[in-house]
């Protein structure tokens, strides 16, 4: 029983990795981005590659695909995505999926169509038991990575200057500019910071989750899940809604099984139709 | 100076040898549909390599014919396979068609292959009632849940008489769950559970926590092979082997194209299965040199189905003498017989599905590399649910 909520937690600590870069370009910036899953796929690649070819250990692989894809981001953000800012809803949903489909098949063509496998250093293999509870070691790398995350993202986002200059200029672009804050600079930081916290979330989830090339359509339902449940106003917000749908995912499926995938889906209905803006919505907000 | 009796002989020695070259480039064209990108794009990879293979190793020519290979990709999406199956028939002139790597690939082209009256090998797809759907089919990879019969049998004779089903939740995967069940029942066996896992989801954390605390002698699993390879992690993450739950499996799950990058924990792990690529025969080894030096790959059990789908193309077209009519090809490849990479197999004369040798496979690590060893052997299983 336990051991059920361990899982869930994990995975939905996972999710929230996952899906907290897609909260901040979709709820901060007003961006569609559907390709968001495509820099966590580019993360989970960096890492296969520099292990698989390279030989590098785990731990190293983790920064590495946060940098890339965070570059990645900061680049196509600069050359493609800024001109969309001011673009139309839908104009954003046809531009990001889009890059969707090039990277699947770009992938495709580098790197093959089939399912990539890495091998965890031994450490984090396995598992242990702690008071009767069965304990995955990688799982619990998981929740103490992720939980360290979540801390230092919603302090960098409330307590530190940039923080406050992200909020006003999302709140108001022109009167931040006016008061000296450099917008574009910001977003283009944000979005960076969003595109790496996927491509970390996709390295974490290459052992978990798998990954093959159709990863971002996989599970850009369970990101999009994540922050309209989740609401888009705030960190803790995603988080605790992807830990509520990662411990239902998992709980649903070891006690009802036939149901199976079906249980978030029902869950985010109902949280819809009882919150119609998310969990926790901010008033006023966009 | 030549005389005019001399001439026309030459002539006619060099009419005669020009006719030779005229006749062998008489081409009959093979389309062969499979999915070369998107997410099953080994399949296709697998299925081609076995297909080169025969060529290369039998040669491109047959009653008088030049076969030509047309490689189309369907991407693994059924509308696509169904649109080229008619445009190489129609178009190109195609008079046999090959590949689907999907039951539901599979299953679009039955109507155009009945109205154009072209046979079409299946070298992939598994599910038993595709061959049915028309009197153009037949299939040289696996019927229906026939991997999975053998290993119920096998369980029970070796003492593992509570077992859990795990599965993907899709036609194959079902119809391998009813034949295991069916058998192990049979058998005397008891089936604690079963539980079928969505095709989509590969994080199988909550579906092997239950197995572990219903405390069964062994799991059965059928999932797709690119899939059966985080399965098995995860299967010796969650420490079940510890607790004693021994992993019996379809040989999808011990695919010889992954099973080296699964590495380790494989070791030990008991499936049933038409084709492994450690198969002791001379046939075999021909075929595995031939795919590794041309394709640089290990062949695994879709490209031997593509190989056999050239064999039985090829006796096809020596029965009927060159007549490249339809209906008289798919006539005569009923009821034929040879002996394959995998074993001796047969083309069911009434079902044109395909009956073969299942063999009971350990994993063991050969020189160095993982391989699926056979150490018992069924012969001549025919589909379960066709009887």
């Amino acid at each position: 029983m336990l051991t059920i909520l361990f899982d869930g937690i994990a995975y939905g600590m996972l999710l929230f990795v996952l899906a907290c870069g897609l909260s901040i370009t979709l709820g901060l910036m007003n961006f569609v981005n559907l390709a968001h899953g495509a820099f966590a796929m580019a993360g989970g690649y960096v890492t296969v590659i520099m292990m698989n070819r390279y030989g590098l250990s785990f731990y190293w692989c983790l920064p590495a695909a946060f940098l890339v894809s965070a570059t990645v981001g900061a680049i196509l953000e600069r050359l493609l995505y800024r001109p969309l800012y001011k673009a139309s809803h839908l104009d954003q949903v046809l531009f990001s999926i889009g890059i969707v489909f090039m990277a699947i098949a770009g992938v495709d063509y580098f790197m093959g169509g089939q399912q990539q496998l890495i091998n965890l250093p031994p450490e984090l293999k396995g598992r242990f038991d702690f008071l009767g509870i069965g304990i995955g070691r990688y799982r619990l790398f998981i929740i103490v990575l992720c939980a360290f995350l979540v801390v230092t993202l919603q302090l960098a986002l409330t307590k530190t200057r940039f923080g406050s200059q992200l909020r006003a200029a999302v709140d108001d672009g022109r009167v931040a500019r006016g008061l000296g804050v450099n917008v574009s600079l910001v977003f283009s930081l944000t979005f960076a910071l969003g595109s790496g916290l996927a491509g970390l979330g996709g390295a974490l989830g290459t052992d978990l989750l798998g990954l093959d090339p159709n990863f971002p359509l996989k599970f850009l339902i369970y990101f999009m899940i994540v922050v309209t449940v989740g609401g888009t106003s705030s960190i803790s917000g995603p988080f605790l809604a992807a830990l509520l749908l990662g411990i239902a995912d998992v709980a649903g499926k070891y006690y009802v099984p036939q149901l199976g995938a079906f249980i978030i889906y029902a869950l985010m209905v109902l949280v819809l139709i009882l919150r119609p803006h998310g969990l926790f919505s901010r008033e006023g907000g966009r | 100076m030549i005389s005019r009796r001399v001439f026309i002989a030459g002539t006619a020695a060099t009419t005669a040898l020009a006719a030779v070259p005229a006749m062998a480039a008489d081409v009959l064209k093979v389309g062969l549909i499979l999915p070369m990108t998107g997410p099953f794009a080994s399949t296709g990879r697998q299925v081609e390599a076995g297909v080169r293979a025969y060529m290369a190793l039998n040669g491109d020519t047959v009653a008088g014919k030049k076969i030509e290979i047309v490689l189309r990709d369907d991407a693994g999406t059924a509308d696509q396979t169904r649109r080229l199956a008619q445009e190489l028939i129609v178009n190109d002139g195609a008079k046999m068609l090959m590949g689907f790597g999907l039951t539901p690939l599979a299953l679009a082209v039955a109507p155009v292959i009945t109205q154009a009256k072209v046979p079409a090998i299946i070298t992939s797809a598994t599910t038993s009632s595709i061959v049915k759907q028309s009197p153009f089919y037949a299939r040289t990879s696996m019927a229906g849940p026939q991997s999975a019969v053998p290993v119920a049998t096998w369980a029970v004779k070796n003492g593992l008489k509570r077992v859990v089903t795990l599965v993907s939740d899709y036609g194959p995967g079902i119809d391998i769950e009813k034949g295991f069940t069916d058998q192990f029942k049979k058998d005397g066996g008891q089936i604690v559970e079963a539980v079928r896992v969505p095709l989509q989801n590969p994080d199988f954390a909550p579906f092997l926590q239950r197995v572990r605390d219903s405390k069964p002698d062994a799991i059965f699993v059928f999932v797709p092979s690119g899939v059966g390879s985080l399965f098995m992690k995860q299967f010796v993450d969650r420490g079940l082997a510890e607790a004693g739950i021994k992993l019996i499996a379809t040989g999808d799950v011990t695919d010889d194209d992954l099973l080296n990058a699964i590495g380790d924990p494989a070791l030990g792990v008991i499936t049933g299965h038409f084709y492994s690529a450690s198969h002791d025969s001379p046939e075999n080894k021909a075929f595995v040199a031939r795919v590794k030096k041309a394709a640089n790959i290990r062949p695994n059990f879709m490209s031997v189905g593509g190989f056999d789908a050239m064999a039985l193309a090829y006796a096809a077209l020596k029965k009927t003498n060159g007549d490249t009519d339809g209906t008289k090809l798919i006539e005569a490849m009923k009821g034929q017989s040879w002996v394959s990479p995998r074993g001796p197999i047969t083309i069911d004369a009434a079902t044109r599905d395909i009956i073969q040798d299942i063999y009971i496979r350990e994993v063991k690590k050969v020189d160095g590399e993982l391989y699926n060893v056979e150490f018992a052997t069924f012969p001549k299983i025919k589909d379960p649910n066709a009887q």
